[in-house]
């Protein structure tokens, strides 16, 4: 049995991703619970602080995914609490979370990224909508895709083939959040690469190789167990590998980012290219991070037990 | 976990022996993580049940920090539950060798009798034996369209049509085709249209699916005269009505309507349901089918669950005889009633110009028009994040038309609630129609359902100030 005592798993939230929290956050608590550590699964509702003080937990994992989850306020809240948590601290994780300052991070730190704008919808309005997207068509090119700035699990993100396609993909990106960031379609090999670090500095785990439906990688493709095909390590020569793998841990280094992570990349023309990084990874059974841990010989349970016996050593 | 037991997809080692291109720099044999090794076994009705990002939506809509105005839960805090949770007791004490026993496929006979009481109430002469308890109304449908569907059979329906009923007729396949409603509920006209197209093709529907009183989602009624039109014209065509009364008991003024069943036995099978009456954990509804239909659906009843809950029949049996249900049907009534009125004073008093909507007379549910461009399906992530929840209209349609129209549900939150909610909504629709206005020009114009007809835009949206 472990000693870790009493531990929480923080899943759900109010974001669009809630589901899929849960999901991740029940899988976890068996997980957890195979590796000998009792988890209790949380949301973080009006309840949270109070249960937290009066009955403050050795360690919590979060695994609340999008806004809430990932964009620090939960972090936030655990360190004015003090209570020890697996992951990102604060300020990383608002950094990671938005996906341009995070391109803008990895880029100085060297690392390729597709090109980009990121826009307001203030902009269009302002500046008219039309000057403005065919400015962009003309600089960045066909295909492009578009995405909320912040936010995950590809809700509000569209593959724009066709440049009249292109202010409807805004009107579904603008329905999660204020910015939108269109950038260069960059097609090659997709791959997520996770990343953990045991107390010797963070390791890249054998990439995931996505290979989506026609219709893209999508919230249905994602979720709908089978439409996606998933091929672990990726099929990459040896040394894309190796630079896949290289460019995660400079994420994760370049972006202070702390036991766990996930960088996104499309492998083109033999070289990684940054999509996005993610600080809270998803944890269902169609998520990447758990067949990497798995294709790397461990077990999902013993990872997450000694990250957080890591995280409740470090205290906060 | 499904990747534990896969069988491991062959690596890039080809039978022959001869060595794969990249094998000298590739150290680990790559394995395909199948999370679900049946993905291409699957029978063809299941292609199209895959996750969707609006039950995502839906699960976050479900938490007390959101006001739904999406579900259509009954509002049970006003059941007695002292006297049900009683009367539960004492049956299982006093009659639980039958209460929790298998029991016939078609059903409890007194309890037959008893709907055949309740259904009396709007017009309806039946007897016991053609009735067939099913598992709610729900289950009817199924076994419905189990008996009478082949893949690519033709179902005519509303649009917009209940979701359930839509989901039910997809996963055996069916094509829907949808006829037209205004204010008034389903257009005659229309319906004749629908089925001469249907007969140039070469086509013939299996049979009308109506929600005729009070509307899932549309809100709205099938008034007398046209109530015997519609029969008239599916007489003459032979066209089998299937009539979803779930609401019939729940109507704001006056008497309840007389069931189209109640003028055509024959033509006609009913889908009655306690899930509104008294409460739809129970899971009791019925059919009342001619004995043709009924035989055949009770073996299909008896194929798909054997029986019914023995126990939850019993229960509705005893409620019907023992307590004054239909003295609770009417503080529902009453309760829905002033939801009803809060909605639509709200909805009057803060929607944006351009928003037009119907005013049920009894039921559940408002229908929404917004204004031109707008996609309520699209708009939904904003809405959630705003704390308010509706249904985007393209769950109510087949083939993804419906977009700028959502459904409104009253019956559930409390009337303080229900005006917080559309004051929400009306922010979220207000900002979305500045959104648009910032697109306007550049977007595809976007026909309406069913080749741009105006659907549910009378008298009811009429008399709203634009």
């Amino acid at each position: 049995m472990s000693d870790l005592g009493h531990v929480l798993i923080l899943a759900g939230g109010l974001s669009a991703e809630r589901e899929v929290s849960l999901r991740s956050g029940h899988r976890l608590r068996d997980a957890l619970q195979e590796a000998g550590v009792e988890a209790e699964v949380a949301d973080a509702d009006a309840g949270l602080i109070a249960a937290m003080t009066s009955d403050p937990p050795s360690a919590v994992f979060p695994a609340i995914h999008g806004a809430y989850g990932e964009d620090g306020s939960i972090q936030e809240i655990l360190a004015l609490l003090g209570v020890p948590f697996v992951g990102a601290a604060a300020e990383a994780c608002r950094f990671a979370f938005d996906k341009p300052v995070a391109k803008a991070v990895v880029r100085a730190a060297g690392l390729a990224t597709p090109a980009s704008v990121t826009l307001p919808k203030e902009t269009f309005h302002d500046l008219g909508a039309a000057a403005v997207l065919a400015r962009i068509v003309a600089t960045l090119g066909l295909p492009l895709f578009v995405k909320p700035a912040r936010g995950g699990s590809a809700l509000g993100a569209s593959r724009v083939m066709a440049a009249e396609d292109l202010p409807g993909a805004m009107i579904s990106c603008f329905a999660y959040g204020d910015t939108a960031l269109i950038e260069q379609c960059v097609l090659g090999t997709e791959v997520a690469v996770g990343v953990i670090d045991l107390g010797e500095g963070p390791q890249a785990l054998p990439a995931v190789e996505i290979v989506p439906p026609a219709s893209g990688y999508d919230y249905a493709a994602r979720y709908t167990a089978g439409q996606t095909r998933f091929f672990t390590p990726a099929r990459l020569p040896e040394a894309e590998a190796a630079a896949a793998a290289a460019a995660a841990v400079t994420a994760h280094r370049a972006l202070g980012l702390r036991d766990l992570s996930r960088t996104d990349l499309i492998i083109s023309g033999g070289r990684p290219f940054f999509l996005e990084v993610n600080v809270a990874p998803g944890m269902t059974e169609t998520s990447t991070l758990p067949m990497a841990i798995e294709a790397a010989g461990r077990a999902l349970g013993l990872v997450c037990r000694d990250l957080l016996s890591a995280a409740a050593a470090r205290g906060n | 976990m499904a990747a534990d037991n896969t069988t491991p997809a062959p690596a890039s080692t080809p039978a022959s022996g001869e060595p794969a291109p990249h094998e000298s720099q590739q150290p680990l044999a790559s394995q395909e993580s199948l999370v679900d090794r049946y993905v291409d076994r699957y029978a063809g009705r299941a292609r199209e049940m895959i996750a969707s990002e609006i039950r995502a939506l839906f699960a976050v809509a479900a938490r007390p920090e959101i006001v739904s105005l999406a579900g259509g839960m009954p509002n049970l805090s006003a059941l007695p539950l002292d006297a049900v949770g009683e009367m539960a007791g004492q049956l299982v004490a006093d009659h639980g060798t039958v209460a929790l026993q298998y029991m016939s496929a078609q059903g409890d006979p007194g309890l037959r009798e008893a709907i055949c009481d309740v259904m009396s109430l709007e017009g309806i002469r039946a007897h016991p034996d053609e009735v067939v308890v099913t598992v709610g109304s729900q289950q009817a449908l199924d076994l419905i369209t189990r008996i009478f569907i082949d893949p690519g059979d033709v179902i005519l329906a509303e649009g917009p049509s209940y979701v359930g009923a839509l989901g039910t007729f997809a996963s055996y396949q069916a094509e829907v085709v949808h006829v037209p409603m205004d204010d008034q509920g389903l257009i005659p006209e229309a319906l004749g249209q629908a089925l001469a197209a249907l007969a140039s093709r070469g086509q013939r529907a299996k049979f009308l699916y109506t929600v005729p009183s009070f509307h899932n989602p549309g809100g709205v009624t099938l008034p007398a005269a046209r109530r015997a039109q519609v029969l008239g014209i599916c007489q003459r065509a032979g066209l089998l009505v299937i009539e979803d009364n779930p609401y019939g008991l729940l109507g704001f003024d006056g008497e309840p309507l007389r069931a189209l069943r109640a003028d055509d036995p024959h033509g006609v099978v009913y889908l009655g349901t306690f899930s509104k009456t008294i409460a739809p954990g129970l899971r009791v509804g019925w059919a009342l089918a001619p004995p043709g239909i009924r035989d055949k659906l009770v073996l299909a009843a008896e194929a798909a669950v054997l029986c019914h809950s023995s126990l939850a029949q019993l229960m509705v049996r005893e409620y019907l005889t023992s307590q004054p249900w239909q003295e609770q049907v009417k503080v529902f009534r009453e309760l829905y009633r002033e939801r009803r009125d809060t909605m639509l004073d709200a909805l009057a008093a803060v929607m944006p110009d351009g928003c037009r909507w119907t005013r049920p007379a009894g039921g559940f549910y408002v229908w929404l028009q917004l204004p031109p461009g707008l996609n309520a399906k699209a708009m939904l992530p904003r809405a959630i994040s705003a704390r308010v929840a509706y249904v985007p209209g393209t769950g109510f349609f087949t083939g993804g038309a419906g977009g700028e129209f959502l459904r409104l549900s009253y019956c559930f939150p409390e009337p303080a609630r229900i005006r917080e909610g559309v004051r929400r909504l009306a922010d979220v629709v207000s900002t979305e129609i500045e959104l648009h206005s910032t697109f306007r020009g550049l977007l595809p114009p976007v026909p309406g359902p069913g080749g741009g007809q105006d659907f549910l835009t009378g008298p009811a949206g009429a008399d709203i100030p634009q």
